[in-house]
């Protein structure tokens, strides 16, 4: 098989690849890029540990190709914090304890992010169901839900 | 199992010398209990911001030159052999390394079998793997393809082909009852109970129920899948695995390659969630074959299909439970019988009866239980094995006996809750069950439950309210080691190869140790995770925090000494004995007088030392033969269930948990609450699929094992009565497993209460609401 050259920009930085034709977008981020922070759970789009942003939109990266990459820009939780600064739901996720094991963590986050970057404010009716597509065996759940309330709060500056 | 009982008692007695005299019959409490400064308050997880920032290395994620991936090829008969298994387009597929199967598999010696005896075991599957064409469950690996990267190892483990010749299969748990054992003893208990005449008891009783309870298999399902990065390096084995068992799995891995212990490191810093599931699996024995076959490091993650294949479950059950109550409500006789799965090649007793030995003053008992052969993978321990689905049982008896009696459920425990064990007569180290239910009930506002079921409505739904105790017992394994260093400036340092699953192993003995040392939390540093480290016992059995709490403890002891020593006679400190001396301040001082105090520093200094370092183990559980250890919970339930669809909607949950002291409250609320949502899920979606034709798991995937997801889990209240229990390190009880236990009976009972009808079988699905 031979290889597919991407050109991409993750977290703001250009980066280019080679993948073979049929490789999950999580394979190449995992194991070509050392970019770890996506978690597979299931490789079949039912845990969202994969969860990344794909030009803004949501996306389970174990169900995206690498190819599909190309001249696409692709959000991790590795581009996330700002330097030492952890983001607003980072921080929120810890004081909460809304984090066991931690596995869940990035992914939750990234969909947390994204909720939040289309809706400032959520209800938490609206979070779960934004949330939806997550997994924890944990199991984090309610506290999830007000670290993200909490976050949401500060990012509106209330 | 009565292997295990001789070595407990043996242990005991040859060990007694270790086992410090506060946590002995009329000896002194933990000294902490009174003078804790950390443990008590709130503390965020200290791996907190590497894993929200995805950076902490999970076992899949270690970097290795010249990695390979595997995928392995899965029988599809339960019993029989491989007839032919042609290997060779897999093994012309592009980016193929290797195809391993019996025929190619190097020699490996059986995987020696987890025990309380043995903490350097952790196999818990006891059969050969891939050393013969033998088939003995469905599912079982028949070959492991290696290939540069993943896809290619899944696409080239696609086109192996096998054929078998199947013989008959035990796969059906109703024909296996014939052929049922009764094994001598469960865990550390005799199996067999009777005292007085339970017959007599059910002829005079003014009320009775008797009923049968089932539970299914369920499975593990964590997020991180098991997997593991192995290397050889010569004859060494490097294995970076998700293991709740380091040290078992190290010496397992040992024997079964037949090198030394010390050849063998294992390293698993986090754990991605394990609930029993992570010990030693066949996936870990592949890996490392394979890759000593390739001459190169491997990378083995089990897909989620996988790991329904070869990681065991938690087994179904079957329980009757048969109660006679006086008019009083007490309790007059209680049978409690059933059959679980136990394949011989399984060594974990899926102990449901051990609870209602323990929990309720009857008067007489006939409680025993069986096990069934089956050809299946081995069933293993899951989250609060036997309690979770024993509670069930006998909580759901309990509330059909109230509700036969015209009594408050509450009410009906109270008449009978025992106050010392009611079988042998040991005294409780500590148990406020009732308290639990107090505080729980006046939280969860009991006195809003209407007694008469099916009398709230809301629309379609039936409202409803329910209750049930929850309770695991307490547990410390001998053996447990921790190193304690304290360097020149002061700053101490914790090793011990402990694990860390989510739980806070490091957050919360830091402020154990720090408390104990005398020092503020930033000068105590935690490390865990590594078979380098002191031994390790295993996260298992809620014991860590009591095992490591104990050596940490035993440690701090010999420090003292240590430090005394090294001061010399030009001290504050001249002339004390070790016990005249406490830790304070950063450093020592006669007990209670300021006055007389020298610091780490000045000690180490005045001796010329960069450091002192001391290690102390845990010794002997004598507490656990001495005194009754059970951490109990009161669990409230409020819920709707509709009329037209017979779905269950949980709406509310409380837990009021008698644990002894809580530690850290941020972690322990969350072991709690994750406990009690894996309950929910317990009680009404969790189901492995198993097809009794085939003995083939049906429900192999995350999308078909339904665990609790967000909409599922409602607003949960989590409280605790905070009372120490004098035996045990810190005055605490494990907490990891409690969670889950009393919750499915607490939603079934709840139920009942709506809508009247008594759903006996797990997980309560709307179909038998509507049908049933
Ligand atoms: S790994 Fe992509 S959804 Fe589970
Ligand atoms: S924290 Fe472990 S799965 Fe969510």
């Amino acid at each position: 098989m031979s290889g597919v050259h991407v050109s991409t920009t993750i977290n703001g930085d250009p980066i280019d690849f080679v993948c073979d034709p049929d490789e999950p977008l999580l394979d190449v981020l995992r194991n070509r890029l050392g970019l770890t922070g996506a978690k597979e759970g299931c490789g079949t789009g039912d845990c969202g540990a994969c969860s990344i942003t794909l030009d803004g939109e949501l996306v389970c990266s174990c169900l995206v190709l690498g190819a599909e990459a190309e001249g696409r820009k692709i959000e991790t939780i590795e581009g996330m914090a700002d330097g030492d600064k952890l983001h607003p739901l980072q921080r929120a996720f810890i004081s909460n304890a809304a984090l066991q094991c931690g596995i869940c963590t990035p992914g939750f986050l990234i969909a947390a992010k994204a909720l939040l970057k289309k809706n400032k404010n959520p209800t938490e009716e609206e979070i779960r169901f934004g949330l939806a597509g997550n997994l924890c065996r944990c199991t984090g759940y309610d506290k999830i839900v007000r670290a993200v309330q909490e976050a949401a709060k500060e990012m509106r500056g209330a | 199992m009565s292997k295990l009982q001789n070595a407990i008692v043996g242990g005991v007695r040859t060990a007694m010398s270790y086992v410090p005299s506060s946590w002995l019959p009329g000896g002194k409490p933990d000294p902490l209990i009174e003078r804790r400064v950390t443990l008590g308050t709130q503390q965020s997880r200290l791996d907190g911001p590497d894993k929200v920032r995805g950076s902490s290395r999970f076992a899949a994620e270690v970097p290795m030159e010249r990695l390979l991936y595997a995928a392995c090829v899965h029988s599809t008969i339960a019993r029989g052999r491989i007839s032919e298994i042609d290997v060779s387009s897999a093994e012309a597929a592009p980016g193929v390394v290797l195809v391993m199967t019996h025929r190619n598999a190097p020699k490996m010696a059986l995987p020696p079998p987890i025990g309380l005896a043995n903490l350097k075991a952790a196999g818990n599957n006891i059969l050969p793997v891939m050393q013969d064409p033998e088939i003995r469950w469905n599912g079982q690996a028949v070959a492991v393809v290696l290939a540069e990267t993943q896809e290619q190892a899944d696409h080239a483990a696609s086109l192996v082909k096998a054929s078998y010749e199947s013989v008959a299969a035990r796969t059906r748990f109703e024909d296996a009852k014939a052929d049922a054992r009764t094994p001598d003893s469960l865990m550390i208990e005799r199996n067999r109970l009777k005292k007085g005449d339970v017959q007599a008891a059910f002829r005079r009783a003014v009320r009775s129920v008797d009923a049968t309870y089932r539970t299914p298999w369920h499975n593990h399902n964590p997020i991180e899948p098991n997997s593991a990065t192995i290397a050889w390096n010569g004859d060494r084995l490097i294995v970076h695995d998700a293991t709740q068992m380091l040290n078992g799995t190290a010496g397992s891995l040992a024997k079964v390659f037949g090198i030394k212990e010390t050849q063998v490191h294992v390293s698993s810093p986090f754990v991605g969630g394990g609930f029993g599931g992570k010990a030693l699996w066949d996936y870990q024995i592949l890996g490392a074959a394979a890759a000593k076959l390739a001459g190169r490091p491997v990378r083995i993650v089990l897909s989620r299909a996988g790991m329904h294949r070869l990681i065991g479950g938690r087994s179904p059950t079957e329980q009757r439970v048969a109660l006679a109550a006086d008019a009083d409500g007490k309790l007059m006789g209680l049978i409690h019988h059933g059959f679980s799965v136990k394949p011989p090649h399984s060594v974990c007793d899926e102990a449901f009866t051990l609870t209602s030995r323990s929990l309720y003053a009857s008067a007489s008992f006939d409680v025993v239980q069986h096990t069934l052969d089956l050809d299946v993978l081995a069933n293993t321990f899951m989250r609060a094995p036997g309690e979770a689905v024993g509670t069930f049982a006998i909580e759901c008896a309990m509330d059909e006996l109230a509700h036969g009696l015209g009594m408050d459920p509450i009410e009906l425990r109270r008449r009978n809750v025992a106050d010392c064990d009611p079988v042998t007569g040991t005294p409780h180290s500590q148990s406020d069950l009732m308290l639990a239910y107090d505080l729980g009930a006046k939280r969860f506002g009991w006195n809003r439950r209407a007694a008469t079921p099916r009398s709230r409505k809301d629309n379609e739904w039936l409202l409803g309210m329910g209750c049930a105790t929850g309770s695991f017992p307490y547990a410390r394994m001998p053996g447990m080691s921790a190193r304690i260093t304290i360097d020149g400036d002061g700053q101490a340092t914790v090793s011990s190869a402990a694990h860390e699953m989510g739980v806070g192993t490091a957050t919360v003995q830091r402020q154990h140790a720090a408390d104990r040392l005398g020092l503020p939390l930033e000068r105590v540093t935690v490390r865990i995770g590594d078979t380098s480290l002191p031994f390790g016992s295993f996260a298992g059995g809620s014991s860590q925090t009591a095992s490591l709490g104990a050596a940490i403890n035993a440690a701090s002891g010999k420090l003292a000494s240590e430090l005394l020593r090294l001061a010399g006679n030009d001290t504050p400190l001249a002339g004390l004995k070790v016990g005249e001396i406490e830790f304070a301040n950063g450093g020592l001082r006669k007990i209670d007088d300021q006055s007389r105090h020298e610091s780490f520093v000045s000690i180490l200094k005045r001796a010329a030392r960069r450091e002192v370092s001391v290690s102390g183990e845990s010794g002997a559980p004598l507490e656990m033969l001495k005194f009754s250890m059970h951490s109990r919970s009161a669990i409230f339930c409020e819920l709707r269930v509709s009329e037209v669809t017979g779905e269950v909607r949980v709406d509310r949950l409380v837990g009021c948990f008698d644990c002894g002291r809580i530690l850290n409250p941020k972690t322990a609320a969350s072991q709690f609450r994750g406990g009690m949502i894996m309950g929910i899920g317990m009680a009404l979606t969790e189901e492995t699929l198993f097809d009794e034709r085939t003995g083939r798991i049906m429900s192999a995937s995350i999308a078909d094992y339904h665990v609790p997801v967000h909409l599922d889990v409602p607003d949960i209240d989590v409280l605790w009565t905070d009372i120490p229990d004098p035996r045990t390190p810190m005055g605490a009880r494990g907490i990891g497993e409690i969670g889950i236990t009393g919750v499915a009976a607490a939603i079934a009972n709840a139920a009942f209460n709506a809508t009247g009808k008594r759903v006996r079988e797990l997980p309560l699905t709307p179909d038998k609401f509507l049908f049933a």
